[in-house]
């Protein structure tokens, strides 16, 4: 009987094609925005979350604001610091600005970042040519520089910078690597930087104090007992002021953005999510005028001793093909839709099983939902009222 | 209570606003097996009403009815979906097929009901579409068919079931003379090979067909001249 029922209803939406098609419609716009939108911000969450990883999930920061007497961290402070168990290394950050000098060309105000080799190692796609800075160059205080991506364009148009000489806040400094460009969502973009060895910088920048100092992790799992033995060590050096410094750790950073980016994509989900349950409304409304219309039919088969569960199958499970169908056209849509979106905003795009199940899975469902009420209504039809209504 | 059909003080009543509209008064009737009966009325004289009875499409408001053994009253829904399936075929004054069945599938749809397999169902179909005479017309839509041809479908429909009643509601209001001629011939013949046959109809000619004749006026019943000479 069920197969007969499939049969009944598949005829009676061949027979109403225009119409089926326009109310399926409203589950295919549902079921596409669905997909699309929990997809797009499910990429672009991906996206953000490996920019933030780049910048070091294994990373802990530590800012210094100071105290009266003690600006900044020593170099003393940074290798106690580094000397802890579950540290891997530290990275010590010098920033001034200033300006910078190749031939005839001048760029003013230009940041210049006094870093470690620990900064290079920790990320090996820093560099787009030439060599990082290396623990020589450190103690030598060397005047070598890497430098980003725009000032290669702005001040080595053409010329290949390795090797050049540029002057920097009035010293004469080796162009010895060059930075990757960083694109899309970066954060902390290095394009318009020039990183120099930290020693060297707290020279010429008149700096005396570190000021930002990140320390890479061995074990992110053990990163809570690692920063009290930090705090241990400013505390010591700040003489127990805990408002002299900032520790933040990367880790709990990117786990706090991506919950936020998750609650986005439901809440987008749940306003696509509207769409569809209009769509049911369009299914309801639809079979209840096919309902009216077949009155007759109705009637016909209750007096041929269809009961009314046979009578709620069939209009069940018309509703059901209706919406499956739209739900699954929608999901070729939605899933093209992310796609095109993906590529145009520049975001990649990956389709997770989950969400489609879930899209699919809830379209059947308003089917039932919206199904059941002109089902029933259907199947309380009086069939002497039904056969008279001819 | 030998009877196939037996009514004993049938009463029906509809509410129109407040006003109670008896439409069928202490009705007693019995249809034995094997009997042709014409129940013979004008309109408006309760005869669709007492059909729908007959028919289990409705209850009586009060009285007792049994058909086949059945109390009517004490069954629900479910179970007079099953004994209006099984029991009773219907042949109506516009035949009722549905437009977008082939003339076999139409026969086929009582079968569906009584959930009997596909084979089976399309062989008891042609079966019964040879023996109304339409086998040539098995794959025809009902608006490829005339009028006596469309009624001798329902008739097959109304058959294959193997029911204990046919009941016919004007089955030649919708044809012409002759075309009603052969429809009620068609259900002599039936009678003949023992099916019990009730038809309603407010024409006396198509009623001088039946063995026996009931009138109907103002939802009371009477009984007719008797055994009606063929």
């Amino acid at each position: 009987m069920i197969l007969e029922s499939i049969r009944m209803s598949l005829m009676n939406i061949r027979k109403n094609k225009l119409r089926s098609m326009l109310t399926m419609l409203g589950i295919v716009i549902g079921v596409a925005s669905i997909i699309a939108l929990i997809t797009i911000v499910q990429g672009a969450t991906n996206n953000i979350s490996n920019e933030v990883i780049k910048l070091g999930g294994n990373k802990i920061y530590i800012n210094v604001i100071g105290t009266p007497l003690k600006q900044g961290l020593t170099q003393n402070d940074a290798e106690q610091i580094s000397s802890l168990d579950n540290i891997a290394g530290v990275s010590p950050t010098i920033t001034g600005k200033t300006t910078v000098i190749y031939e005839k060309n001048i760029l003013k105000d230009i940041v210049i970042e006094g870093k470690n080799e620990v900064y290079f190692r920790a990320d090996p796609d820093l560099l787009s040519s030439g060599r990082a800075i290396n623990i020589l160059d450190l103690e030598s205080k060397n005047q070598v520089a890497i430098i980003g991506s725009n000032i290669v364009r702005e001040l080595f148009f053409g010329i290949n910078p390795i090797g050049e000489k540029i002057i920097i806040n009035g010293m004469l400094y080796t162009v010895v690597g060059t930075l990757k460009e960083t694109t899309g969502f970066s954060l902390g973009s290095t394009n318009d930087t020039v990183i120099i060895p930290y020693t060297t910088a707290l020279r010429i920048l008149g700096v005396k104090n570190i000021s930002t100092l990140d320390a890479y992790l061995e074990d992110t799992s053990m990163a809570d007992h690692t920063i009290m033995e930090i705090k241990g060590i400013l505390n010591q050096a700040f003489n127990y002021n805990e408002d002299a410094y900032n520790i933040y750790n990367m880790g709990d950073i990117i786990d706090s953005f991506q919950s936020i980016m998750s609650m986005m994509s439901m809440l987008l989900g749940g306003i696509a999510a509207i769409s569809l349950v209009v769509g049911g409304i369009g299914i309801m409304n639809m079979m209840l005028v096919s309902i009216t219309e077949r009155t007759t039919e109705i009637g016909l088969r209750k007096a041929l001793g269809a009961t009314p569960f046979a009578i709620r199958l069939q209009f069940i499970i018309e509703s059901i093909f209706l919406s499956l169908t739209g739900g699954v056209i929608g999901l070729i849509f939605g899933v093209l839709l992310a796609y095109v979106l993906g590529a145009i905003i520049g975001v990649g795009v990956s389709i997770s099983l989950s969400t489609n199940l879930l899209a699919v899975g809830f379209s059947a469902t308003v089917g039932i939902v919206f199904g059941y009420m002109p089902a029933r209504k259907a199947s309380r039809l009086n069939p002497i009222d039904a056969l008279r209504s001819l | 209570m030998s009877g196939i059909v037996n009514m004993k003080n049938i009463c029906k009543s509809y509410y129109l606003g407040d006003e109670e509209v008896k439409v069928l008064k202490n009705v007693n009737l019995t249809v034995n097996k094997g009997e042709f009966i014409s129940i013979l009325g004008p309109s408006g004289s309760g005869k669709t009403t007492l059909m729908n009875i007959i028919g289990c499409l409705d209850i009586p408001t009060s009285g007792d009815y049994i058909l086949c053994g059945n109390d009517i009253s004490e069954l629900n829904e479910l179970e007079l979906a099953r004994i209006r399936n099984k029991e009773i075929g219907f042949v109506f004054q516009s035949f009722f097929l549905l437009p977008r069945l082939t003339a076999v599938q139409n026969v086929e749809l009582p079968l569906v009901y009584s959930n009997i397999p596909q084979k089976e169902r399309r062989k008891k179909a042609k079966e019964m579409l040879f023996r109304v005479g339409l086998s040539d017309k098995i794959n025809n839509l009902p608006n490829q068919l005339s009028g006596g041809q469309q009624q001798r479908v329902a008739i097959a429909r109304a058959l294959v079931t193997e029911p204990s009643i046919i009941l016919a509601d004007e089955p030649t209001g919708a044809l012409d003379q002759k075309t009603g001629a052969g429809i009620i011939e068609y259900f002599e013949k039936l009678n003949e090979e023992g099916k019990t046959i009730i038809i309603i109809t407010h024409d006396i000619n198509v009623a001088g067909h039946a063995h026996r004749t009931v009138n109907i006026l103002d939802g009371k019943l009477t009984e007719g001249t008797g055994l009606n000479d063929p």
